[in-house]
């Protein structure tokens, strides 16, 4: 039993370190560095050796001299086996392996005796290599987008693998991707229509929803059963089987090419999914507060913009936060209704620009980085209204 | 009384719903009606620009005193296949000027030319001229008369409402267009993206759901990729995969774990060898499939996290006194509790990975035996030009999810609303 979970540890934890130091072999190669051997048996071993040393002192020494004790060590050992680098990368992997040493500070050879123990430490190890494995897997193209943009098309064809930044020179040629697509490509131009389109769907998607909501949750009509339950059907039509009847009717009615057919089409598919939030909210607030507003002498349109809308505040933010994302991240009607350069969106302009195969592609990404970072800013602060929505919402994407 | 109450209830509510239902009934349910219209007809793209009669103007001297002038109109339709009826044209002349010499088919009346054009045959073209001239003999500003522009209409038939139908589309979806391969790829990239997005999903919940320094900002993270733009994230996976010079290929020929760079949006099969056996794998869909799978676990990441801290403590801790390890913890209390919400999840992503179309068409325009049905209706209806034909596979489409959603409600529909 003892020897089992022993082994177990030794192989998890080492692995665990593998990837840990694999990654930043990895990073550091993106930063010029030239490695080209991730050396995985010989610091496999080493990890194992780690492993056991720490597991074998356990707490006869006091906690901070062991773990930096023993990193001192295997750094030297690490720096032995492996190509030589910069001193910073050592200065990395001493700080790795530190942060390895106190995250198996409670193991000692005690614990192994419990129950379970092999177990709980596969669960243990799974969950830090999982943080360290999705937050390295998600955030990656992420890096990958913001450094391109600060590359040149020649220097990233001559090394694919420097995404090293120079600080030193001048920060207008490190930031030049960023003024050639505002004063070539008319960026600037396309942000407005991007955030014309995506505050005018919210505005109106809102005067829409609001009233509709207020009627499917309070009032009593026929066909209300009918509604409701038709709303979330609704929903679940794809944008792509309206594509064609609506290009027909749009080329015919000259609605393409103009930010009016785009507000319409956004506003129709976002209604939906705004009224079936927002009548979850507004059943939620106690009917006694209208009945007061009745007594008082509102009409039901004073009611709804007197009692109703300050009430529901929070829901009315976080519908009005997921329709925006929405429409801004929206792709499949901008790249079928805009083919004219002066009406495109922030979405359709970077499509647009991949269609020429000379772009260079630092050009692409700071494009993609700037219809990135509105949403990432809005996502990280209003995390609280936007969870809400994207749980209601459901479905949508 | 309360009759009357009750229905100026209902009117005030039909007022409160009518902007709503209008603009979703003509933007979402009339189009889906309209495609099983336009399926049955033979509509090219070409065909849906309703012809029109169209003039430009040039302007000559004709005399030296600048007092006489020519118009010159060149006339045509702008339709190549349709001919246009009851031509009408007409201009207006500034104060003064006056035409000589009319052509028989207009007539001058108060400052302006009007014409009857008749029937105008596709391809038409003509070159009109009057002749002006200003009846007091002085110069005359051809800006002035440049600036007014001409004003033709005419009548044409309008191909999409004809009534003439017919099955051709449908054969074609059916017998010449690789239906078994379109329908296969579509479920195969349904099914995988699906079922990987879930299973990630409960792995990021079941890590969140644990105590950790930083545990809010992870939740933020793992949401990043289902809320960027899809534009911007299938172009940097583009470069990130790009076999010539993108980063991910470099990577993997530098540390010597492939020999050579590996094309993996752009090759159809890899041939793998795995103890002698020759598998062939559709190596650009399973990219595809990847990428799905990193936009949308966040999704389910969500729902299932919520669902697992609603699940009550005590309930573990029951477990650990009764001797359960981690695992049989996992198995016993937290995949019971999560079963609910899974399948609805699987229901609800099926339906929407099964009418995905960005992303496929942003990482491979369907090349390499990637196109599935939605990517097909856009092939199709703007690639080939032929909007008949891509209405036939919307409606294929559209008639798949009345099906998909019928075993949802039918299956899943009273739980969905227990939760």
């Amino acid at each position: 039993m003892k020897f089992k979970s022993l082994t177990i540890y030794l192989l998890v934890s080492s692995i665990f370190l593998l990837c840990l130091l694999s990654i930043l072999k990895i990073m550091s190669t993106l930063q010029g560095i030239n490695f080209t051997n991730l050396n995985i048996s010989q610091n496999f071993i080493l990890g194992i050796c780690l492993s056991l040393g720490l597991l074998v002192i356990g707490n006869k020494l006091n906690h901070l001299i062991k773990i930096f004790s023993f990193t001192s060590v295997f750094t030297i050992f690490y720096l032995y086996i492996n190509e030589s680098a910069p001193i910073w990368y050592y200065i990395s992997v001493f700080l790795v392996i530190l942060f390895f040493s106190h995250k198996v500070k409670n193991y000692n050879l005690n614990y192994l005796k419990e129950d379970f123990v092999s177990e709980k430490i596969i669960f243990d190890f799974i969950t830090l290599f999982g943080i360290i494995f999705f937050a390295f897997v998600i955030l990656f193209p992420f890096y990958i987008m913001l450094v391109t943009s600060f590359k040149t098309q020649i220097a990233l064809l001559v090394n694919p693998l420097d995404f090293s930044l120079n600080f030193k020179e001048d920060l207008s040629d490190l930031f030049k991707s960023y003024f050639v697509i505002f004063d070539t490509y008319n960026f600037g131009r396309y942000i407005l229509i991007s955030s014309l389109v995506s505050i005018g769907t919210v505005i109106i998607t809102l005067m829409f929803a609001i009233p509709a909501a207020y009627a499917v949750a309070r009032l009593n009509f026929f066909g209300k059963t009918f509604l409701s339950s038709s709303i979330l059907v609704i929903y679940m039509f794809p944008a792509i089987v309206l594509v064609i009847p609506l290009y027909t009717v749009f080329s015919q009615l000259g609605l393409r090419n103009s930010v009016v057919g785009l507000l319409i089409v956004y506003t129709a598919t976002t209604l939906p999914v705004a009224i079936y939030m927002l009548q979850g909210y507004f059943k939620s607030i106690p009917k006694e507060i209208e009945d007061a507003g009745i007594m008082d002498g509102h009409s039901w349109f004073g009611i709804i913009l007197k009692i109703i809308i300050p009430l529901s505040l929070p829901a009315i933010a976080s519908v009005a936060l997921y329709v925006f994302m929405i429409a801004w991240n929206e792709f499949l009607f901008s790249l079928m209704f805009l083919d004219n350069p002066k009406s495109f969106t922030l979405s359709r302009a970077i499509q647009y620009l991949t269609g020429d195969a000379e772009t260079p592609r630092q050009y692409l990404m700071a494009g993609s980085v700037i219809v990135t970072l509105p949403v990432l800013i809005i996502f990280i602060y209003f995390e609280k209204y936007l969870v809400s929505g994207l749980t209601a919402g459901s479905v949508k994407g | 009384m309360s009759n009357t109450l009750s229905k100026i209830e209902k009117r005030t509510a039909y007022t409160l719903l009518l902007p709503a239902v209008f603009l979703v009934f003509s933007i979402i349910l009339f189009p889906i009606f309209a495609n099983i219209w336009i399926s049955f007809k033979e509509v090219g793209l070409k065909d849906i620009r309703i012809p029109e009669p169209r003039a430009k103007k040039i302007i000559k001297y004709v005399s030296e005193d600048k007092s006489e002038l020519k118009i010159i109109y060149k006339l045509r339709n702008s339709s190549l296949i349709q001919k246009i009826t009851d031509v009408e044209f007409k201009d207006k002349l500034p104060k003064d000027i006056k035409p000589i010499d009319l052509d028989s088919r207009c007539i001058f009346k108060s400052k302006i030319i009007k014409c009857q054009f008749g029937e105008w045959r596709p391809k038409y073209r003509e070159n009109f001229e009057i002749l002006v001239k200003n009846e007091k003999n002085k110069e005359i500003d051809k800006k002035i008369i440049k600036s007014q522009k001409p004003n033709l209409s005419g009548k044409s038939d309008n191909i999409l409402l004809t009534t003439n139908f017919t099955l051709n589309n449908f054969k074609k979806v059916f017998y010449e267009n690789d239906f078994i391969d379109l329908l296969l790829t579509t479920f195969y990239f349904t099914f995988f993206g699906t079922i990987g997005a879930i299973i990630f999903g409960i792995l990021a919940a079941q890590l969140v759901n644990q105590n950790f320094y930083g545990r809010s900002f992870m939740r933020s993270i793992l949401l990043f990729p289902y809320v960027g733009p899809v534009v911007a994230l299938a172009y940097t996976w583009t470069l990130l995969l790009d076999p010539n010079s993108g980063t991910f290929n470099a990577l993997m020929v530098n540390f010597n774990i492939f020999d050579e760079p590996i094309n993996l949006l752009g090759q159809k099969y890899m041939v793998m060898n795995i103890f002698g056996f020759e598998l062939k794998l559709r190596l650009a869909l399973t990219t595809v499939i990847f990428f799905e799978i990193w936009r949308y676990f966040p999704l389910a990441f969500l729902f299932i996290l919520a669902r697992l801290q609603a699940v009550p403590k005590d309930l573990y801790e029951a477990a650990e006194v009764d001797g359960a390890g981690p695992l049989k913890k996992f198995i016993h209390i937290t995949l019971p509790q999560i079963t609910a919400i899974i399948s609805i999840l699987f229901m609800i992503r099926f339906i929407w990975n099964f009418n995905k179309f960005e992303d496929i068409f942003l990482l491979t325009g369907g090349a390499s035996g990637t196109r599935t049905l939605p990517i097909n209706v856009y092939q199709q209806g703007f690639a080939i030009s032929d909007i008949g034909m891509g209405s036939a596979v919307s409606i294929v489409i559209v008639l798949l999810l009345i099906i998909f959603m019928f075993i949802y409600f039918k299956l899943i529909g009273r739980k969905a609303n227990e939760i």
